[in-house]
Order: structure tokens, then sequence, then C-alpha cells
């Protein structure tokens, strides 16, 4: 329950509540006027966090060598491996395989299903459990233009102004295109979308989309898709061996600068294993654990940025790294759950973002950045709500939502979001959520072309851990859809090009020396590792007494 | 405002050590120097990695529930199962039907429920287990899909049950059948499908692709929003 020093705002909120509830009534979404091109600008370069002074540094190694990105990026850039080249002998190699899939999210399990439809031998590996990704927390939806009122190019252009117009529109285009069989493909393996009595499609909007086409689940989307792909995966044990607990920490190139598999580290045993495989498939996700500018996040364990690591040590090269997405919507109380993604379909529903005197402050569903901004600027302008550990939130007023469309409403239709705040005695139906944005998504990541495919000969990435697909920011329902698209695109590509006949040559790991040497001149404390595989959450008091050499992923 | 942290005595594998009051059993882990490999996921409460079994102070009742979601309480002890052993009958979903008969023949052990509703106690999500393999044992898979919609695969009904049925396995194989054979089509993804493939969109994508920011932005500006 919320503590009683807050029942005077909840009371306003309350209040403005009938007022709030005719305005929607009457003119639906447009409760407050969105913002235009200069309007957007300003907020963004006053109160996103990417435009803060400090918030990029310049990364002096590697590819993007110069480029100014975010500084914890860098951080796990400008680090040593976790060990040393020497150590491996490559030419015992304990696995060989057609096809590696580092990642097991909806992109990796999309990628290994589409691939063992060819002949072709299928590696999964996972460093927790199959299908333990952001891909199964998604919740508000996944977008496709398959109405009669709506078509593939209003898509591409939600998407790529949405983006800021810096996406790269080819991958835009295969979005957009792929879309609506991507539906099709998920529904034909037992996806459960949610529909209306005569089966079309039951599609909300989102923020920054111009029509309704945000396709559901429930408010389990992600996870909606996501088990049944893992269920079809685990259905599949001839074609796709799967390993669990186990992380790649480094790739294998051949001595032609072709992609040649990975190194992989047993979480458990502590045993490292020499993967050789004609292509490599990237899947890892992001970098929410990295906790940007401290931010608290909705990120999955492992979003470790391991993939953007390894692929940038190898040579790929990174596109908008200097752009974090803050969800607007993150929980600050109770304190249990803070950074809890409380989804974008709880607007999309009807409820209003309001201040502490329960007074709307900006257009419910403007693109992420812009949304978030706008909370950031209320609070910054003490018109917040401070909980008792002093952090700051807006109130996002969920009983409207029952008001506008009915009882029932959000248990029929955001059972998730229900039963997270039911467990700590706070009915969304009765009281508003306390929010503020908390970091999200990883915008960039591993640059693509349309086919998936690197720079790097035989190294493919799919899902957040590429980047050009969302430019500088993504709008929802469109990583549920790019983590099909291209997990597919990726999955067949790869298949396709080990039938055209890839001949290895020997297998090298001189990229990681040559990196080494990079980071040598760099004057970086030793400490610095990475990938991180894992976050670290063990407090200061119980870190200065473990004192063993073993790094688990701890950076610092 | 300074936050006084009140501590707690909890049992982690049967140990004792002092957490801070209101964390959730996985924060009190951490705080006592865990680092988790296993039973750990989205610690959010949607990927079903961190079943645990405790015991509260006082209670002889062994309850179960996950770990990044339970609040622990003083003098709780906790022991996490971070892996259920549990059979998987493999499909082919093309070939299956969508009633009883599928499930009589890959998962007979659902036919040996007792209702004795151990496994609708058991779930962390409060969803009505038992209900739902009866709809299966009556074959009505639209049902069974429908209340097992919210499984997250946590693995605690399995653990528990007399019977020694997998219902998550079986729930999982209800909704796939539901959401492939029993869902209704939607028309108007039919439609678009065939527009995809007589190539009605590609001249227009073309044209977006190769248009410079100014023309796509005014463009995306002026763009008619019709969302409900």
């Amino acid at each position: 329950m919320y503590p009683e020093y807050m029942s005077e705002s909840i009371k306003k909120v309350e209040q403005t509540r009938p007022q709030r509830l005719e305005l929607a009534k009457k003119h639906g979404k447009n409760v407050f006027p969105g913002m235009g091109e200069q309007e957007r600008a300003d907020i963004l370069a006053k109160f996103h966090p990417d435009y803060k002074d400090d918030a990029l540094r310049e990364l002096r190694i590697g590819p993007n060598k110069g480029d100014k990105i975010i500084n914890e990026v860098v951080d796990v850039m400008e680090s040593y491996p976790r060990d040393y080249p020497e150590t491996f002998d490559l030419n015992k190699v304990d696995m060989e395989t057609d096809i590696l899939i580092i990642g097991a999210g909806s992109a990796g399990l999309s990628a290994a299903i589409e691939a063992s439809e060819s002949d072709a031998g299928v590696l999964l590996i996972t460093k927790l459990r199959l299908g333990d990704s952001n891909s199964m927390m998604a919740q508000g939806g996944i977008q496709a233009a398959d109405q009669a009122d709506d078509n593939p190019i209003l898509h591409y252009l939600d998407v790529i102004g949405g983006g800021h117009f810096d996406n790269k529109p080819e991958l835009v285009d295969a979005l957009v295109m792929d879309a609506a069989p991507s539906i099709k493909w998920l529904e034909e393996m037992g996806v459960m979308f949610d529909k209306n009595e005569d089966g079309s499609m039951m599609v909300k909007s989102g923020g920054g989309t111009c029509r309704n086409r945000m396709h559901s689940t429930r408010d389990y989307t992600g996870a909606g898709i996501c088990r049944v792909l893992r269920d079809e995966v685990y259905n599949r044990p001839e074609k796709i061996k799967c390993i669990e607990y186990s992380a790649a920490t480094e790739l294998i190139l051949d001595e032609k600068g072709q992609c040649a598999g990975a190194i992989i580290y047993h979480l458990e045993s502590k045993q490292y294993s020499i993967v050789k495989a004609k292509t490599v498939i990237i899947a890892t996700g992001g970098f929410g654990r990295l906790h940007v500018r401290g931010f608290e996040t909705t990120n999955h364990y492992g979003a470790t940025a391991d993939g953007l690591v390894m692929g940038y040590r190898a040579g790929a090269k990174m596109m908008f790294m200097d752009s974090v997405q803050y969800h607007p919507t993150g929980a600050v109380f109770p304190e249990q759950i803070v950074g809890f993604l409380c989804t974008e379909k709880i607007r999309g529903l009807g409820a209003q973002p309001v201040n502490k005197d329960g007074e709307l402050f900006v257009y419910p569903l403007e693109p992420r950045d812009i949304e978030a901004s706008a909370f950031i600027k209320e609070c910054e302008s003490n018109m917040g709500i401070t909980t008792p550990s002093g952090l700051k939130g807006i109130w996002l007023d969920s009983p409207l939502i029952e008001e506008l469309s009915g009882e029932g409403t959000i248990e029929k239709n955001l059972p998730a979001m229900l039963r997270q705040f039911q467990r700590f005695d706070i009915d969304i139906r009765k009281y508003p959520m306390l929010v503020f944005p908390t970091l999200h998504y990883q915008n960039g990541g591993l640059e693509i072309e349309a086919n998936a495919e690197t720079t790097i000969p035989g190294l493919y990435v799919a899902g957040e851990a590429s980047g050009g697909i969302h430019g500088r920011n993504r709008l929802m329902g469109n990583s549920q859809l790019d983590i099909i698209v291209f997990g597919r695109r990726a999955g067949r590509n790869a298949a396709a090009k080990v039938k055209e006949g890839i001949k290895l040559g020997k297998l090298s790991l001189q990229h990681v020396t040559d990196y080494i040497k990079e980071v040598d001149g760099l004057e970086i404390d030793k400490k610095h590792i990475s990938p991180i595989v894992l976050p670290d959450y063990i407090p200061d008091h119980v870190k200065a007494k473990q004192l063993s050499s073993e790094f688990q992923g701890t950076l610092f | 405002m300074e936050i006084k942290v009140e501590m707690i005595d909890v049992y982690i594998g049967g140990e004792l050590f002092q957490v801070p009051k209101g964390s959730t059993i996985i924060m009190a882990m951490e705080y006592a120097g865990f680092q988790l490999k296993k039973g750990i996921g989205c610690r959010e409460g949607y990927c079903g990695a961190c079943a645990t079994v405790y015991r509260e102070k006082g209670d002889y009742k062994l309850k179960g529930g996950l770990a990044c979601q339970t609040v622990v309480t003083d003098g709780m002890t906790i022991a996490m199962i971070p892996f259920v052993p549990a059979e998987k009958p493999l499909y082919n979903l093309n070939d299956l039907t969508p009633d009883v008969g599928t499930f009589t023949k890959l998962f007979p052990s659902v036919f040996r429920c007792v209702s004795c509703n151990t496994c609708t106690k058991a779930c962390p999500q409060d969803i009505e287990v038992m209900d739902y393999v009866q709809a299966l044992i009556r074959g009505d898979i639209a049902r069974a899909a429908d209340i097992s919609f919210d499984c997250i695969r946590c693995g605690l009904c399995a653990l528990r049950c007399p019977a020694e049925i997998v219902q998550y396995n079986a729930g999982i194989l209800a909704r796939r059948l539901y959401g492939k054979y029993l869902a209704k089509n939607s028309p108007e993804l039919d439609e678009r499908l065939k527009e995809l493939e007589e190539g009605k969109f590609d001249k227009e994508i073309e044209e977006l692709k190769k248009m410079p920011d100014d023309k796509l932005s005014e463009k995306y500006y002026s763009r008619e929003i019709k969302i409900s």
C-alpha cells in the first residue's frame, strides 16, 4: 500500500479524474496536445539522459574508435578479455556445428527453428535457461500492419519518424514488409493472439503509431510468443542441439577473417570449450544490466551486452551506441519492484500520466524518448511525487481504464500487471501507479544488412544486439517484431550460406591478441574484464571479503 | 531523509543470514553474498526460473513462490529449486488434432488427476491449475488454453502433484493447439498477405527508402493519425 503521506496527492488525482474521463470520451487519446518537431527537439535536448554533458565519451579502441558513445559501453569495450588467447589450443576443437546460435530469447529461438528447416546442424547456447530473456518479459505487443486501414508504408513512416530518420532504410523495409508474414508464422506455430469473435485481430495503438497496429497475447505478449518458440525448439532435438548455462566469451575467426566459432564457458563447472562453426548468429540481447547512468532497468539478469563486446572485438562495427531507450513507465514504488516495466499498453488502454496535482502535462502516447523526457521534466520541476527511499515519479492513472472501458478490463487485458502490484497490496484498478523512466532498451548495436549479416563473413546478428533498425529510438511493439523478422532472416541466411559451402581455414584468436595490445595502450586497470556475463549485486561489505581471484562477471 | 534498515533472520539452504527487511528472496540471497547462476532469470516474475520453496516461522506449511517476487519474513527457511525434472513428450504440431485423443496419447498422466487441487495451491501465478487439467480430461482445449494462459513454467505444480502430472507441459500444448487450430483466422491478415505477395507496396517502399530526410519528415509529420 502507498504510504500515508501520498494520500493527499492521490486524492487530487481522484478529483481530476471525472474531468479527464470526459476529455478522453470526447477526444480519445488526444487529451493533451502532441509535440511538434521543434518541441520534441527541445525537450530531448533539455531532459533526455542521453543529452546530458557527461552521458557520452570518446571510444579509444576498435572499429568505432573516435565515436562518442555511452560511457558504460565504453567501459566494457575498453576492457581486457576474460581469458588470454594463448590459454586456448585451437587445434583441439570440442564441438563442431554448421550454425552456432548464441542466445535463446525469441531471436535465437526463431533463428534456430528457421535454420533447422534446412539440412544444417544447429547448436544453440545460452548462459541461463532456454527462453529466459528480455523477449519473455515483453508485455504490450508486437506491431504488424495487417488491418484494412493500415499498411506497411504507414508502418515504415512511424518506424523511421520515431527513430528520428536515422534508421537504416533497408532494415526498416525488411521489418515492416516481413511483419504480417511473421504474425502468420507465429500463429501457425500456435501463438494465441488476442482476437475478436470473428477472428479479426484485437489491435491497440502504441506510442508513435498512427494506426492501431499492436497485436498482443494479453499482457504476456513476449511470453506468449517466446514460450511457443521454445516448445518448438524442444520438439526438434534431432536438428537443434541446446546447451544451457554456458556463455560465449569470445568469437573465433579463421585466418581469412571469416567467423568460425566461439569460446564457450560453462558457468557451473567453469570449463571452457572450443566450438567450431561455419556460421555464428549473435542473439544475445541488450545491455540493461550495465545500469547506464545508474538507472534501474526492466531488463533480464543476463542483459550484459556480451554479444556486443564479442562482435566488436572481432571487428564488427556498432551503430547508434550513443542512444539508450528509457521506458517512460518503470515502477518506482513499491521498493521491491523499482525499475519494473509497466507496459505501454496501460496507456494504450487509456491510462493517463498526471503530476502530483492530478494534472495532465503530456500527450500520453508520444514516442518513448519524448514521453520519458516529459516525465523527467515534470519531476525536475518539482511536480512529481517522492518515494520513501527518495526516488521521484509521476502518477499513471490506471483506474481510468475501467471507467472508460468497464469493470474487468484490467483483469482481462493486464493480468500480469494487476498481479504484480497486488503482490504488494496495491490494487491498480483503484489506485494509480507511481512511475518514472527506466532503462529499457539498447537502441543501437552491431550493424547488420537486411540479410542480418555483419561485415564479418559468416557472422550474423539478430535482435537487440543488432543496430540500425530503430535508429535512435524504438517504438513499442517493434522489438517483438524485429526479433522474429531478423531472427528468421539470420537463421535462413546462415543455413543458405552453409549450403553454398564454406571452407574454414585455420582457427584464430589473433583479433583478441591485437585487441589486448590496443587495450594495453589505454592504461586500463587489468581488473576491467568483459564480457561481464552476469551482473553483480553483492553489497560492498560482503564484496570486500570475497578475496578469491575468480571473476564471475564483475567489471569492477 | 535517512532510511534505517531493519535486519531480519532468514535461513538460506538451512544456514542463518541477516538480511534487510522488505527484501525479496533474491535480494536477500545477494545481500548474503550469493551470486546466482541458476534459479534466476528476469527478476520480474515473467520467466519462472526462480521457483523456491520455503517455510515461515511457526507455520507448518511448505509454501512455494518465485524468489524474485516473494518478500522474506523473519525466521523464513528457503530452498531454491533451479530446475524441475519433468518429462516433455516430443511432437510435431502439424500432425496433431485439437482434441482429447492428443492428450491421451501424449499426456496420459493428465488422466490420473485425483482432483486434490494441490497444483492450484502451489501456483505462484494464482492459476486454477487443477481446473485446466480437468478441462483437458474433458477435451475442452479452449478452456484449458484460457485458464493456463498466465503460466510461466516455474514447475511448482508438477513438483507437488501426487499424480505425477507435468501440468505446464500439457498447458503449453493446449495453448498451441488452440492458437493453431481453434482460433478463427483473421481475414484482414490473410488479405494483407495476399497483397504483399502481389507486391502491392513494393514500389512505394522503394520510393520511401530513397527519399531525403526533409521530404520524409514532412510526410511523417503530416500523416493522418487514426487511433482509438
